[in-house]
């Protein structure tokens, strides 16, 4: 178990994302292959730089971008167990998605050329724009980003209302239940280019943000009213934070789906090994997500190729037997 | 001489209910305020509205200016803030945290200074915390982490320093180091406002402020017969004030 300095475990996790990336590459609907300048060199090509190379950067951004999410909403709300999911986000982008399905069928996200209004969003655009509209329902309920407690409340208000209306809307059009599954599962078969450029402009943008309100978010770990004492304008702290938190999952859940516990089990991941200041926790954090991701994507292609596996379903999995063992092991520690 | 602090507080509610009324004060600079009273007398409640940390009706002043006045970054320069059960960052090292008292010195995102660096060991030698530097928060015992916390309010190198009760899991000898700090800092000019429990310790304050029921009582020094006469009246005659080798000292007392 690596414990202790954080560069050390920078350089790890990316090396790591090198050796995944490799491997990323390598494995298709055949199992791993290493050998493409014997196969079809335009055709070894198209798969490399069309479909594994993006799949697999973007399944590294994706997780980036959950990890930085999550390790924000921890800091920000001084709860391990918050995950980017909270605030209304997850529950707003599952109701974007179900919308567009039932408006324009399930053939609304691919839909390129359509100038149909909604319909020209595509399903990614509709989750975005879920999770955007859930967050900030959630900060009109709390009334403003002043109470901690009452954000997080009205963000399971606001959650339990709009899975409501989701339910509602698959109880009314069943053919989009299978659509839905599969966002709900999370996949990365379908991201491309254009996808890991806007993944890489938000991670950047997201964690400048987040980088910015690092040292603010140490002062809160100290309590909101130290952190006011030391000059930190808690309000505009919080909802620079909040933004970038809904932008980091907006964008990682639009273009992955619903991709469970990896926001959830990064920053963990990183304090159990080496505790820090949230500046190099959040850094980790997003390395670590992107990694795990990465990993995930990679099983779930690889275990029972050609069959390919939801890698929710795979990070679900994982993450939730982590946690599992992480109280496990806090439990005997303290009976220890 | 000038007043650090002064307040004109007509009320303060939490949660909608009234903690304090009508209280006016004025802390002289480079002195050493102590506030008691019984428990719920609103002693806290004063203390985080003279640093403006909760919302008040009235005027509360910072070096004659209002405090509402002045902007956040500045009066965190001013004014240092050391809490009751200040949440534990049990992520951060020790030195991490006493790092964050130079926050209001720091521009945005540039890294701490040599200065930064000095006023944090400053502070750590006077707490005796310098060499735990490394460990982090989780690993101390209660009376490890005050201390390194105490260095982290002084690390602000605030002329204003507000304290609610400091002396919470110090031994003895530790709550003599916190007086010898004190004295130091009043001597240098700071001046040291603390909430306390310790009555012994508080009867060496320069002044006392007694506080029963959401009001101030009396203001006075410990050596005068009118404060020993608010202590008794506020704490219902159950204590026993006696002088030994020059100093007062407040015993539990049950009278018969």
């Amino acid at each position: 178990m690596i414990q202790g300095r954080p560069g050390t475990l920078l350089v790890l996790l990316l090396l790591a994302t090198v050796g995944l990336l490799v491997l990323g590459v390598a494995v298709g609907s055949t199992g791993v292959a290493f050998n493409w300048v014997h196969q079809d060199a335009e055709m070894a090509r198209q798969i490399l730089w069309q479909i594994r190379l993006p799949r697999s950067l973007g399944a590294w951004l994706a997780g980036a971008l959950l990890g930085l999410a999550g390790a924000v909403a921890q800091g920000l709300f001084r709860n391990p167990l918050a995950d980017p999911y909270l605030l209304g986000s997850a529950a707003g982008a599952q109701l974007g998605v179900a919308l567009m399905l039932a408006v324009f069928g399930t053939s609304a996200g691919i839909a390129p050329g359509s100038t149909l209004g909604l319909h020209s969003l595509g399903l990614t655009g509709a989750a975005f724009v879920g999770t955007v509209i859930g967050v900030m329902l959630a900060l009109l309920l709390a009334r403003g980003v002043e109470h901690t407690l009452r954000l997080l409340l009205a963000g399971v208000v606001v959650g339990v209302v709009l899975n409501a209306i989701t339910n509602l809307i698959m109880l009314m059009v069943p053919d989009i239940m299978r659509a839905m599954t599969a966002f709900m599962l999370g996949t990365t078969g379908f991201l491309g280019w254009h996808s890991v450029s806007l993944m890489a402009t938000t991670l950047v943008l997201c964690l400048l943000v987040a980088l910015g309100g690092s040292r603010a978010l140490d002062a809160l770990s100290l309590g909101e009213a130290t952190a006011q004492s030391l000059g930190v304008r808690l309000g505009v702290v919080r909802l620079a934070l909040i933004a970038a938190f809904a932008l980091a999952t907006g964008a990682a859940v639009a273009q992955a789906g619903m991709i469970s516990f990896v926001g959830l089990v990064a920053p963990h991941l990183v304090r159990n090994h080496c505790p820090t200041t949230h500046g190099r926790l959040l850094v980790l954090s997003a390395c670590t997500g992107g990694a795990l991701l990465l990993a995930a994507d990679i099983l779930a292609r690889w275990a029972f190729a050609p069959q390919e596996l939801p890698v929710g379903l795979i990070t679900a999995v994982l993450g939730g037997g982590y946690l599992l063992w992480l109280m496990h092991r806090r439990g005997g520690s303290r009976r220890a | 001489m000038t007043a650090a602090i002064a307040c004109q507080l007509s009320r303060v509610c939490l949660q909608g209910h009234e903690v304090l009324r009508g209280i006016t004060l004025e802390l002289q600079s480079a002195r050493w305020t102590a506030i008691v009273g019984p428990n719920g007398a609103g002693k806290s409640t004063l203390l985080r509205a003279l640093a403006g940390l909760i919302p008040y009706d009235g005027e509360v002043s910072l070096q004659d200016r209002p405090l509402r006045d002045w902007p956040a970054r500045e009066r965190a320069q001013r004014l240092a803030w050391l809490g009751q059960n200040e949440a534990s960052a049990d992520d951060l090292t020790a030195h991490d945290v006493v790092m964050l008292g130079r926050l209001p010195h720091q521009a945005w995102l540039a890294p701490p200074s040599a200065a930064d660096h000095a006023a944090v060991q400053a502070a750590m030698d006077q707490t005796q915390s310098w060499d735990w530097r490394a460990r982090r928060l989780s690993t101390l015992s209660g009376g490890e982490r005050q201390r390194v916390l105490l260095a982290r309010a002084l690390a602000v190198n605030a002329p204003v320093l507000m304290m609610d009760e400091p002396l919470a899991h110090l031994d003895p000898p530790h709550q003599a180091d916190w007086m010898d700090i004190v004295r130091a800092l009043v001597g240098a000019g700071q001046t040291v406002v603390s909430v306390l429990h310790e009555l012994n310790v508080a009867l060496q304050a320069d002044v006392m402020v007694v506080m029963a029921l959401g009001r101030v009582v009396h203001q006075g020094s410990p050596q005068n017969a009118a404060t020993h006469a608010a202590l008794q009246a506020v704490f219902d005659h159950r204590l026993k004030l006696l002088q030994v080798d020059g100093q007062w000292l407040a015993l539990p007392h049950t009278p018969r």
